[in-house]
């Protein structure tokens, strides 16, 4: 039984260590839930010892005794004072955590005081795509903020593939930001997150939305003001175009810049590479304008190198579960080793 | 009571079944009794696919980055997980205890309508073999049980079996839900006013009449994903201006309700539980008839904090964090009676009285995250994660179930005239209880740390704790398999070589006592009458002005005509019929032309339904007995027709 203690004492001492955890907030609107809550979970914890207490104290000292003489307890029918006793208190404990919990619904929901950031979301099955509106650029997966500044999260879910309007509810969710918010179809809604410290968060699709719910995983990644406006910079100019070698070939394979083979397997057909002409406008997959930029690729489940990009292109339903049967994800282009050679050489220089 | 044909003179296409024993019995049945046996033993066996279910779920999730299963699989082994074990295993599981006990706590011979009752049961039996059988033909359902749209209209999550399938088990609960309200309302035996109702009653009354409320809001919603899905009309679809939150609120204005549907009979056999092992009246009974009730109107006003983190704006979030916290108050007040129920009593802990306890204690935790819930801007946190898993485990399987098992202890001599083994009983409740709580108890960890639900794998980048904390939830199942054996083992063994219990082996307080172990078909040899709330105990011992009990003298209760003659040889039941199972049978060919849409299936399902039913209309519900003398005089047989 100390063992159990113990171990459950252990555990729960080491809660806060989890990289996705919701205690442990790292900006004001995971903050403010988390201060609030921490009373109430201290209350909680008193109500659960008052009546297991009540409970176990019962158990032990009205438990029938072996010397017990078979007659039988006083019959008590009730009691009006102790009724209305545990009727009131419960409603006045409860009426006092509703006072705050009214008040911030509306302070967290309502538009940031002051300037702030506005990024466009739209929830795909399954991958996040990322515009700013006030910069013109297109991420994927990755969300990139600065830190110290509220973020509005303009927030609707599409599966253009299919049709234009048609997609399924997600949820958007870095729990050290903020709590989720679901992203719904033909809707807009909104969220506000913004982070204190620099570093990338976990985040993840938190509304079930079919075959692979799990791998649509979100990067929150907060940089100091100089950073983000660097970023942003490098992310506003055009795809570097190469214009030899293996990753010449592979932008050609790809589509991008030259009017060859946009056929079925183009990549073209579906992704976008801005390469500075005309506007930018994403296709039905991610912007892969600047590709390599990003850590991770297919929902922020697989690191960026050489190694993975090359599974990933011999055949991607079978990396990451997806129906393109349904045109729900890519399907299988049955590239040659060749083919992604020159691919892989091309999406790595895209910087 | 044999049966002669011969005696109406009158021969049917099916002449009317009379086989009081062997297989035929069974499916003929209209015995409120029989039917809730037959609801039992089926339960049993979903309950057991329900559990396969969950072991795919622990066993692949036992580890980070595992893939036993494809998600495929895992993702329509959760969606039948939670189906099957709401709609096929605690709901039904009610169900049998409403079966069997209604009719004898009010002091009745039967339900009011007895064929519909054993119609009710076989719409359940096909409604879940129709669900189990879409694993054979192209997939189960697996956009998750609240089957949320537009994903659940999309072709690929195989929701057309759940939209016709719940269809088929809501007629079933309908059906049953008005059966058993009139039978409450109109049944009682003479003298048993509502504030004399047994406090299970009194829950059934209240959650059958949720169920009359709820169940044709999702039926509605059922039909709308059902026109979407297979008709292509666009309820949901919002390309087409459909409302993809439509979905949400109907589903939610029954599944809130649907809570309390599944909780309240647990709360009212538990209610009956611990009086009887206490040795003393149930505490506050007015206050906790009155909370139940007023759970049940609340309820149907909480149902859009499931959609906390959903569209809906500041105002109806408020609105719905005040009316979640204010149904915590109804709920307490239960709690604080059933524990000074036990206070000042002589408890002895029978095996139903330690479930009813652990129900109490489980149930009080799953209530205080409840709480936590209605703090809205946290409740986005927890929304959608192991956190919320935790909560309503402990609401469904620490409580109801925990609540549903004491009661299969505790009347499982009334059913069988045998007592279960308390030493198995024993190490099933421990077993249960540890089990339970590893389980279950990590998930609040797990949720708060991050983990969400419904994920086919468990990402390893969610940290050592997180998984720590599964592996601890799935070596938690292994405990919770090897309990449930010994359940099972406890129950072959004492239904066949159990202890006789004799009629009355807990000194009883309710009317069900009264009668033999196992009853009569009629039930009770005359219908008693009612003087006193707990009438059985208070025809046993009488109480001075101080409240302290005082013996009646042995025979006394004689004269409330509980004696045993052979008047029963002239009562009249109602007697077997095979139209609720041929009416039943026509649901299958018109379920699987709706998923097709097959329209000659529909056609032969629609035409055979309406064959069963004026099949059912033109039999009469009890013909003459033998020794009914309804040939020589008529106005005899039309009194015993009467009588039901």
């Amino acid at each position: 039984m100390t063992t159990i203690l113990v171990l459950v004492l252990g555990l729960v001492l080491t809660a806060c260590t989890a990289p996705q955890s919701a205690l442990d907030p790292a900006g004001p609107y995971a903050q403010e839930p988390h201060d609030l809550i921490r009373p109430v979970f201290a209350i909680a914890l008193f109500v659960f010892v008052l009546v297991q207490g009540l409970l176990i104290y019962s158990v032990v000292k009205f438990r029938k005794r072996p010397d017990d003489d078979g007659s039988l307890p006083v019959q008590v029918h009730g009691n009006t004072r102790l009724e209305i006793f545990w009727t009131v208190v419960p409603a006045l404990i409860l009426a006092g955590i509703a006072v705050p919990t009214v008040q911030m619904i509306f302070s967290t929901m309502d538009e940031p005081e002051g300037d702030y950031l506005t990024v466009e979301v739209i929830g795909h099955r399954w991958w996040w795509e990322f515009y700013y509106p006030d910069y013109d650029i297109y991420t994927a997966n990755e969300i990139v903020i600065p830190v110290d500044t509220p973020v509005r999260l303009e927030m609707t879910a599409t599966d253009p593939a299919r049709s234009p309007d048609l997609g399924v509810i997600h949820s958007f969710w870095i729990p050290q930001w903020a709590g989720k918010q679901d992203v719904v179809p033909g809707q807009t809604t909104f969220l506000n997150i913004q982070a204190s410290d620099t570093g990338r968060y976990l985040g993840q699709c938190a509304e079930y939305c079919g075959l692979s719910h799990v791998n649509m995983r979100i990067r929150g990644e907060s940089l100091e003001q100089a950073d983000f406006e660097a970023w942003v910079e490098n992310q506003q100019s055009p795809a570097v175009q190469p214009t030899d070698g293996l990753a010449a070939e592979g932008a050609e394979l790809f589509g991008a810049a030259f009017d060859t083979d946009i056929g079925q397997r183009s990549c073209a057909a579906c992704h976008q590479i801005w390469n500075g002409e005309g506007q930018r406008s994403p296709g039905v997959g991610p912007d892969l304008t600047h590709f390599a930029s990003r850590e991770e690729f297919a929902g922020a489940i697989f690191e960026t190198n050489e190694e993975n990009l090359r599974e990933w292109l011999r055949n991607p339903p079978a990396m990451k579960p997806m129906q393109p049967e349904n045109q729900v994800g890519m399907p299988n282009l049955n590239l040659t080793e060749e083919e992604i050679d020159a691919l892989v050489a091309y999406m790595l220089a895209l910087e | 009571m044999s049966h002669s044909t011969t005696t109406t003179g009158r021969r049917s296409v099916f002449s009317r079944p009379t086989a009081e024993t062997g297989f035929s019995s069974w499916i003929t049945t209209t015995d409120h009794k029989k039917i809730g046996i037959m609801y039992f033993f089926t339960v049993l066996v979903f309950f057991f696919l329900g559990g396969v279910e969950s072991g795919v779920i622990r066993a692949q999730l036992a580890q980070a980055e595992q893939s036993l299963v494809t998600p495929e699989i895992y993702n329509q082994a959760f969606t039948m997980h939670g189906i099957t074990m709401v709609f096929l295993v605690v709901m039904p599981l009610s169900a049998a205890f409403f079966n069997y006990l209604i009719p004898l706590q009010i002091g009745a011979r039967d339900v009011a309508f007895p064929r519909l009752n054993a119609f009710s049961y076989w719409m359940y039996l096909f409604g879940g073999i129709f669900l189990y059988s879409s694993f054979l033909l192209g997939g189960a359902p697996n956009g998750s049980w609240v089957g949320y749209a537009p994903l659940s209209i999309d072709s690929v999550s195989n929701m057309a079996f759940y939209a016709v399938g719940i269809q088929l088990l809501g007629v079933s609960s309908l059906a049953a839900a008005v059966n058993f309200i009139v039978t409450i309302l109109n049944m009682r035996a003479p003298g048993m006013t509502f504030m004399r109702m047994p406090m299970f009653i009194w829950m059934s009354l209240v959650t059958n009449f949720l169920l009359l409320f709820a169940l044709p809001i999702i039926a509605v919603a059922l039909f709308m994903l059902q026109f979407d899905t297979v008709f292509g009309a666009q309820f949901f679809n919002p390309a087409t201006g459909g409302d993809p939150i439509l979905w949400q609120h109907l589903f939610w204005l029954f599944g809130h309700p649907e809570v309390y549907i599944m909780i309240l009979p647990a709360m009212g056999i538990v209610s009956e539980i611990l009086p009887v092992f206490s040795r003393k009246p149930l505490f506050g009974y007015a206050a906790v008839a009155f909370a139940g009730a007023a759970i049940g109107f609340i309820g149907f006003g909480v149902w859009a904090h499931h959609m906390f983190t959903s569209s809906i704006g500041p105002v109806a979030r408020s609105a719905f964090a005040l009316s979640t916290m204010f149904i915590a108050v109804p709920t307490g007040i239960k709690i604080f009676n059933w524990v000074f129920t036990m206070w000042g009593g002589k408890l002895r802990f029978t095996t139903p009285m330690l479930f009813s306890i652990g129900f109490v204690s489980m149930f009080t935790i799953g209530g205080l995250s409840g709480v936590t819930h209605s703090i809205v801007p946290h409740n986005a946190q927890q929304h959608d994660t192991y956190y919320v898993v935790a909560h309503f485990h402990y609401v469904l399987f620490g409580g109801a179930l925990f609540g549903l098992i004491a009661g299969i202890y505790y009347w499982f001599p009334k059913v069988t005239g045998r007592l279960m083994s308390e030493r198995l009983g024993k190490a099933h409740f421990w077993t249960w209880l540890l089990g339970f709580n590893l389980t279950f108890g990590p998930m609040h960890m797990s949720g708060l740390l991050g983990q969400p639900r419904r994920t086919a794998v468990l990402p390893g980048e969610l940290g050592g704790t997180v998984e720590l904390y599964n592996l601890l939830s799935s070596l938690g199942l292994l405990v919770l398999v090897v309990s449930a054996l010994i359940f099972l083992y406890n129950l072959v063994v004492s239904i066949k070589s159990g202890v006789a219990s004799g009629p009355d082996p807990w000194d009883a307080r309710t009317l069900e006592w009264l009668s033999a172990s196992p009853p009569k078909h009629y039930n009770f040899d005359v219908i008693p009458t009612i003087s006193h709330r707990d009438e059985f105990w208070h025809r046993k011992y009488a109480e001075d002005e101080a409240g302290r009990p005082v013996a009646v003298p042995a025979g006394a209760s004689e004269e409330h005509g509980d004696g045993h003659d052979d008047r029963g040889e002239h009562i009249h039941m109602p007697d077997p019929s095979y139209w609720p199972l041929v009416m039943c049978l026509g649901f299958f060919p018109l379920a699987y032309g709706l998923i097709g849409p097959i329209w000659p299936a529909i056609i032969v399902g629609v035409v055979w339904i309406i064959i069963g039913y004026f099949g059912w209309i033109i039999e009469p519900v009890a013909e003459g007995d033998d020794d009914d003398p309804v040939v020589e005089d008529p106005d005899a047989h039309r009194s015993g027709v009467a009588a039901h």
